[in-house]
């Protein structure tokens, strides 16, 4: 990563104006650490105890000393406070012509789904130049979404709307961090932020979520992927957060209150969209997440074929 | 030559001759239920401070786990699982185990007496339950390890901690009674503070420690109740399935995030005055100077306790409050940092034409100085509205709140361990092996937290087990420095179980402090303190003229005071 020494490269209409601020309380306080550092050396030095030194005398407190260490102070913390009340509230408040976006977190994922109804998975596509504001609820419990680059965070909560906007200034690829703690895969809830000239993202968005050509386990596999399941779900037999595909097709599954059940088309439905209805043995303490239940019909089913590949 | 600097050879002779019947505070009574039921504020200060000790221990150890795992990229010997167990369990053994009672425990209890010139604490059967409390509470969060799963953070934020392993209900139990230690401790210090002084121990003459424990006592009594309700919710949710903070039973989580911060935000400074006290004392002593601006840095502890309950909204400018609220408490965060940048002023300004001396607990009062700072500012930094949306939650923030907590706190505790060491176990410890862990820590503590300050502002989110390639180097910087200060503190530790056996026998007062627990007591004070109340004459930093008189024999002792230059001179 480009950048400063203490931040990323900035790529978004408020980002440089707030490293402005964060470069001007940072020489602030280094210039203060180091006023107070070289005091106490010389202090330490100069009056440093030795044999034959004088005795220590008593010192009379300055008023204009202790009035000025007090308003110094106070005056440069309220220009601070001033300057980032200011952006605070630019941060807080998106333009009107704001290309929306609805986010969904879930453990351990983020869904985006456009006006036009196309939805992606770990992937938020838009377009640069152009203010676009992120309407996000969370599927579980907290999560929060973060943007290094575009110096945006914004906590997503369950059963309630939070919003976050920012306006990309270049096309690039950048990281999204979830920054709220959330379980095992905290860390592995990670996405792109993709940004399209204007004209490349009506020709992405065209083309997003149609699908009706592909083969039912190739978009099986590319959904294995986009939603996350390889996470957690392997397909060469290892067990990770959750049991391996491999094989998994026909055999006999044992669950957690004992009984056992053969793994059909209908169980991998269910396993999907209902994942707490069965809990396989063993998994009770970290079950599948309940966030699958907008997958619609025809990805349900390339799921299942997918599933049904792996032997 | 006696090593007392304020009283004739003649008192002390007497009072020896007084006391070769029953022996000092350790050597009166020897047996195990002699400790263990004492309720003399010294003994139970020491079962504060081995408790917190190994609490200390624990902590640190699964921080350095913590740090292991993030050594190389990617998971190496920790699961996902038990990185988020550890990290845990290192946040709430260290908040609720070590740095909350830690100072107020057991130098609190060990000098708050001595220091206003009292027997023992106005409650002393309190003050032993308040221990027991609190030993039953650290217990619990032990249960809850061995039980298992516990992986919240120790802000226990819901929903998630309404979801995970069914331990966290042991947790908030344990929680819930060492809050009800720490309440009862505080009244007990509150009402010592005000009926239990000397003669002549007047507002203005208490050491600066007796005033931080006073301030601290206050947010003790005014915030934990607080603490004690959330948790108390939290575990009645979990247990009946009542919708308080889960959503999913028609809770709200900020509401959760408002009541664990009213208590939190001021619980910093439950963990930070005490500190505060000790770097006052450290400063006067091995400057033989008065501390400038007294008054300033004795009040300004009661305005951070008092301004203390009003900034707790800081840690939520991302949570979804309303932008107005957020507002305000940014500024008030910035007027609570007025009054510590104030004390930072004054102790500076204390070495101004002093003698100053570097043994051991100076160099962490120096220490503190510097790494205080840098806490304080970079405070500043996360307090700035639209900067902090983009450090929140970052090891940026981690970075600060280390600063201020192993940088002030700790370092304080270390420097008052070694200057108090001698009055405690009545014995010195290596001074050179002292200086050399002092420093060791030092930076140690600056590599492991300055490069997690780079790390956070560069975008690395908190609370993850892996990263990203582009963050591995300050990655390692961190683990290394925090060998670095696992060095030095498994060296403290060293050092100071040879002394206990070991150990030179020091004097009644090695450092030529001029507060009554060197002035008035034995190398180790006795069962109940002082042989006679102590008649206060002068205040607590008055090297150059010091009048503290027994009641009888105020004459003679007078006579016996020493002139500067003895004053003057470095006698250890
Ligand atoms: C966060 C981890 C995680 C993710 C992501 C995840 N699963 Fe799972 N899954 C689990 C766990 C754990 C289990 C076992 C517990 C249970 O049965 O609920 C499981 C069980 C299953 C089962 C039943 C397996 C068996 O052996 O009977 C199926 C089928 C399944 N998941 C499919 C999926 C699909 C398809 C996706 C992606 C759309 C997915 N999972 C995403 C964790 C996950
Ligand atoms: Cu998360
Ligand atoms: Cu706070």
């Amino acid at each position: 990563m480009t950048g400063s020494f203490w931040l990323p490269d900035g790529a978004s209409t408020l980002s440089s104006e707030i490293d402005s601020l964060f470069h001007f309380v940072n020489w602030a306080s280094i210039i203060l650490f180091v006023g107070v550092v070289v005091a106490i050396a010389y202090l330490a030095y100069r009056y440093r105890r030795r044999p034959g030194g004088p005795a220590p005398m008593r010192v009379k407190p300055n008023k204009m000393v202790e009035i000025s260490w007090v308003v110094l102070p106070t005056i440069l913390v309220l220009i601070v406070f001033n300057w980032g009340f200011r952006l605070f509230v630019e941060q807080s408040v998106a333009p009107p012509n704001a290309y929306e976006v609805y986010v969904r977190g879930a453990m351990w994922k983020w869904d985006f789904e456009y006006p036009t109804g196309a939805v992606t998975t770990n992937e938020l596509h838009v377009p640069v130049d152009r203010p676009v504001r992120l309407v996000m609820s969370s599927a579980d419990v907290l999560h929060s979404f973060f943007v290094p680059a575009f110096r945006v965070k914004q906590d997503v909560l369950p059963k309630r709307y939070s919003a976050v906007w920012f306006e990309a200034t270049r096309v690039d690829t950048f990281q999204v961090f979830c920054t709220e703690y959330c379980g095992m895969g905290h860390s592995v809830m990670l996405a792109s932020v993709i940004t399209h000239s204007q004209g490349d993202f009506e020709a992405w968005l065209a083309s997003a979520g149609v699908d009706e050509d592909t083969p039912l386990p190739e978009l099986g596999a590319q959904l294995y992927q986009q939603q996350a399941c390889i996470g957690c779900h392997t397909l060469d037999g290892t067990e990770i957060i959750g049991p391996t595909f491999a094989g998994l097709y026909g055999k006999t599954e044992t669950l957690d209150d004992g009984s056992t059940v053969v793994v059909d088309d209908d169980y991998l439905r269910e396993s999907i969209v209902d994942p707490n209805a069965k809990i396989v043995q063993g998994y009770a303490n970290v079950p599948m997440p309940a966030g699958y239940t907008g997958l619609s019909e025809r990805q349900l089913s390339a799921l299942i074929a997918f599933i049904r590949e792996q032997q | 030559m006696t090593e007392d600097i304020d009283r004739s050879e003649a008192a002390q002779a007497r009072d020896a001759e007084e006391h070769s019947g029953h022996g000092d505070y350790i050597t009166h009574a020897k047996s195990i239920r002699s400790w263990m039921f004492s309720v003399d504020h010294k003994r139970i200060g020491i079962l504060y401070a081995v408790t917190a000790a190994i609490a200390f221990l624990a902590a640190g150890v699964f921080a350095l786990l913590v740090r292991a795992e993030l050594l190389i990229p990617g998971e190496t010997f920790l699961s996902a699982q038990s990185y988020n167990q550890l990290f845990s369990l290192h946040g709430i053994v260290m908040v609720f185990g070590f740095i909350i009672p830690a100072i107020p425990g057991f130098l609190g209890n060990f000098l708050l007496p001595i220091h206003l010139g009292a027997k023992d604490v106005a409650f002393p059967r309190l003050n032993l339950f308040s221990y027991y409390l609190y030993l039953l509470g650290v217990i619990l969060i032990i249960v809850a390890m061995v039980v298992g799963s516990v992986d919240t953070g120790w802000t226990f934020y819901t929903p998630y901690s309404a979801r995970t392993g069914p331990a966290v209900l042991f947790l908030a139990m344990a929680v819930f009674i060492a809050g009800f230690a720490s309440i009862f401790t505080g009244i007990n210090f509150i009402v010592t503070v005000h009926k239990m002084r000397a003669p002549g121990m007047t507002w203005n003459r208490l050491p600066l420690f007796v005033w931080s424990i006073y301030s601290t006592s206050i947010v003790q009594v005014l915030a934990t109740p607080v603490l004690g309700i959330t948790v108390l919710l939290l575990f009645l949710e979990r247990l009946l399935q009542i919708g308080i903070f889960d959503p999913a039973l028609g809770g709200d989580p900020i509401l959760f995030q408002h009541f664990f911060w009213f208590y939190s935000h001021p619980a910093v400074y439950i963990m930070i005055l005490p500190g505060f006290g000790i770097i006052s004392e450290l400063i006067a002593t091995f400057s033989r100077q008065r501390i400038y601006g007294y008054m300033a840095i004795a009040l300004s502890s009661v305005a951070i306790a008092m301004l203390g309950f009003l900034v707790w909204g800081h840690h939520m400018f991302v949570s979804g409050q309303s932008v107005i609220s957020s507002v305000i408490f940014s500024l008030i965060t910035y007027l609570i940092g007025i009054p510590s940048g104030i004390k930072v002023f004054n102790w500076i300004a204390t070495m101004y034409k002093g003698s100053i001396s570097f043994k051991t607990p100076m160099l962490y009062a120096l220490s503190f100085l510097v790494l205080f700072t840098i806490g304080g500012v970079t405070g500043i930094m996360v307090g700035v509205l639209a900067v902090d949306i983009h450090l929140h939650d970052t090891y940026y923030v981690v970075g600060h709140f280390h600063y201020v907590m192993m940088g002030g706190t700790v370092i304080a505790l270390l420097g008052g361990l070694h200057y108090w060491w001698p009055k405690i176990t009545g014995r010195m410890y290596n001074e050179v092996c002292g200086q050399i862990a002092a420093f060791l820590i030092f930076v140690g503590l600056n590599l492991t937290f300055f490069t997690q300050l780079v790390l956070g502002s560069r975008g690395m989110p908190r609370r993850y087990n892996d990263y990203l390639p582009e963050f591995t180097f300050l990655h390692q910087l961190s683990t290394i420095g925090s060998w670095i200060m696992g060095l030095g503190l498994f060296l403290v530790l060293g050092y100071l179980l040879v002394s206990l056996f070991r150990g030179k026998k020091a004097g009644a007062n090695p450092w030529g402090g001029a507060t009554l627990e060197w002035t008035h007591t034995g190398p180790r004070p006795d069962p109940h303190n002082f042989h006679r109340t102590p008649f206060v004459t002068r205040g607590p930093y008055e090297f150059d003229r010091i009048g503290i008189t027994h009641t009888e024999t105020a004459e003679a002792d007078r006579d016996a005071d020493p002139p500067d230059v003895v004053l003057n001179q470095d006698r250890t």
